[in-house]
């Protein structure tokens, strides 16, 4: 389990997060979402530890990895995936490349080995025959599904996303949100997304966390988010001509 | 100045330190070989042999004094082209291109979230991208600058067995005069502190971009103005306290 305690982050006089305190479960896909600017990207910096917290503390089960120093956060570190936004995949590296990074770096497997898990990992997301393409001869939706192939290479214990389909057309972004939803069942992980995307939240949302200018406004699940009286999030919810238009 | 000075330090301090995996640097490494030395062979083959023939010319039309025996064009040009032209102009020019592709890829890197990928995985983002680069200029430069000078070299004796301003065995017997090898090792000095300054003020401008592909040009511009500075500074110094 991770649980972040009355974190608190604020760059010169604008409070970007104030005292908010959430748990995300293992074996659940947990949600972070918002407006942007509401401060969920940095709160997901704060949880990998690319970003210190003014205040408070993100614990992954029980240890204490935001209080850590870099070096003590290794271990932890190891058994993270990260999906970023843009992929951020290596451009210099072929995709079979980008997948056996973290197997070069932090395993002493043989290369028979690593070359069987980036094929396994590359099935999983449903691409094959793609291991000597570069990045740059990728679309946005392979992009995404390397970079969740080269999240889960290491058999990750915590899986983050950031926005994983953002910039993807419906269809694509839906086949995302289900594979890193079976990911995460298959695995039993624990996987924190950040999101605005209302598709995502209720095809996937199992414990969502609402935060509103920088502090959490609301927790629940993607069953309990449509018969919400919390009217910051109903705006949130029902921000798009789309869903306006199907509760009329 | 002085904040930007400190964060250069730090930066340097979180480059040298030993590789999280040999084998990985290892790679890393003779990419950076390839990128940094094998890449350059081809400019540094031009600059060196037109410059080791103007200067040649230059000397002999400049040398109009019956009393100077014109073997010393040969000697004059060597030592002009071992001191200063082959170290100093080729870093220069090295400056030009392997510190703006430094500065471009690690810069590049940064505003993708590739470092921030790095870093979230464990891995000391300033070892894995800086060490190598600094590493292959510190290795491969000094090789590249002892070419630049047999070419410059060569140059010179073909310029002047073309145009025919100096009997080529005059010119020979000028270049093997009065030959001091600490003028080679003063050279290779001044190649290994231009190398350092190339790849790690590069590597500390495209690593500390914060923005977009705007700041990443700016910082490949900036990287190419500081070290062709820090260079020429460098070059006064080295030469005032190896020279003396």
């Amino acid at each position: 389990m991770i649980v972040v305690q009355h974190i608190t982050k604020s760059f010169g006089d604008h409070d970007v997060l104030k005292d908010v305190s959430m748990t995300f479960e293992q074996g659940k896909t947990n949600l972070i979402i918002g407006q942007s600017g509401s401060g969920k990207t940095i709160l997901m910096k704060i949880c990998i530890g690319l970003v210190d917290p003014d205040q408070g503390v993100v614990t992954f089960d029980e240890r204490p990895f935001s209080q850590m120093k870099e070096k003590e956060q290794v271990p932890i570190r190891k058994e993270m995936g990260i999906l970023f936004q843009g992929g951020a995949l290596f451009d210099s590296l072929t995709v079979e490349q980008n997948i056996m990074f973290p197997l070069n770096m932090f395993t002493e497997m043989s290369d028979k080995e690593k070359l069987d898990r980036v094929n396994f990992c590359l099935k999983r997301v449903n691409l094959e025959n793609v291991n000597k393409l570069f990045p740059s001869e990728l679309s946005g939706g392979m992009v995404k599904r390397v970079a969740i192939a080269r999240a889960i290479s290491n058999n990750p214990k915590y899986l983050f996303c950031d926005e994983p389909n953002s910039g993807l057309d419906p269809k694509t972004a839906e086949m995302i949100d289900e594979l890193i939803s079976e990911i995460t069942h298959e695995y039993n992980m624990i996987t924190v997304i950040n999101t605005h995307d209302m598709n995502s939240v209720l095809a996937i949302g199992q414990n969502i966390n609402f935060l509103y200018h920088g502090s959490l406004w609301w927790v629940g699940n993607k069953d309990t988010i449509l018969h919400t009286d919390n009217k910051e999030l109903q705006d949130f919810v029902f921000s798009t001509r789309l869903t306006r238009r199907i509760i009329k | 100045m002085l904040t930007r000075l400190g964060d250069y330090l730090i930066l340097m301090y979180q480059t040298f330190r030993v590789p999280d995996k040999m084998s990985v640097f290892r790679q890393q490494l003779n990419l950076q070989f390839a990128a940094i030395g094998l890449d350059s062979f081809v400019i540094v083959t031009i600059v060196s042999i037109f410059t080791g023939a103007i200067s040649a010319l230059q000397t002999a039309y400049n040398i109009d004094s019956p009393f100077i025996p014109l073997f010393m064009v040969g000697f004059t040009t060597r030592q002009m082209i071992i001191l200063e032209f082959s170290p100093t102009v080729i870093s220069l020019i090295l400056a030009g291109k392997v510190g703006s592709q430094i500065a471009s890829e690690i810069g590049t890197m940064r505003v993708t979230e590739q470092i921030d990928a790095l870093r979230a995985m464990g891995i000391n983002p300033a070892n894995y991208l800086i060490l190598p680069r600094i590493a292959a200029g510190l290795i491969f430069n000094p090789i590249l600058i002892v070419f630049s000078i047999a070419i410059s070299l060569l140059g010179a004796w073909g310029a002047c067995a073309i145009t025919g301003v100096v009997a080529p065995n005059d010119f020979a017997h000028g270049l093997q005069s009065w030959f001091e090898p600490f003028s080679v090792y003063y050279a290779l000095i001044k190649t290994v502190v231009f190398a350092f300054i190339i790849s790690s003020v590069s590597g500390y401008l495209g690593y500390s971009v914060e923005g977009g592909s705007v700041e990443v040009g700016r910082a490949s511009t900036k990287a190419v103005v500081y070290a062709s500075i820090l260079i020429i500074f460098f070059d006064l110094v080295l030469t005032q306290l190896l020279l003396v």
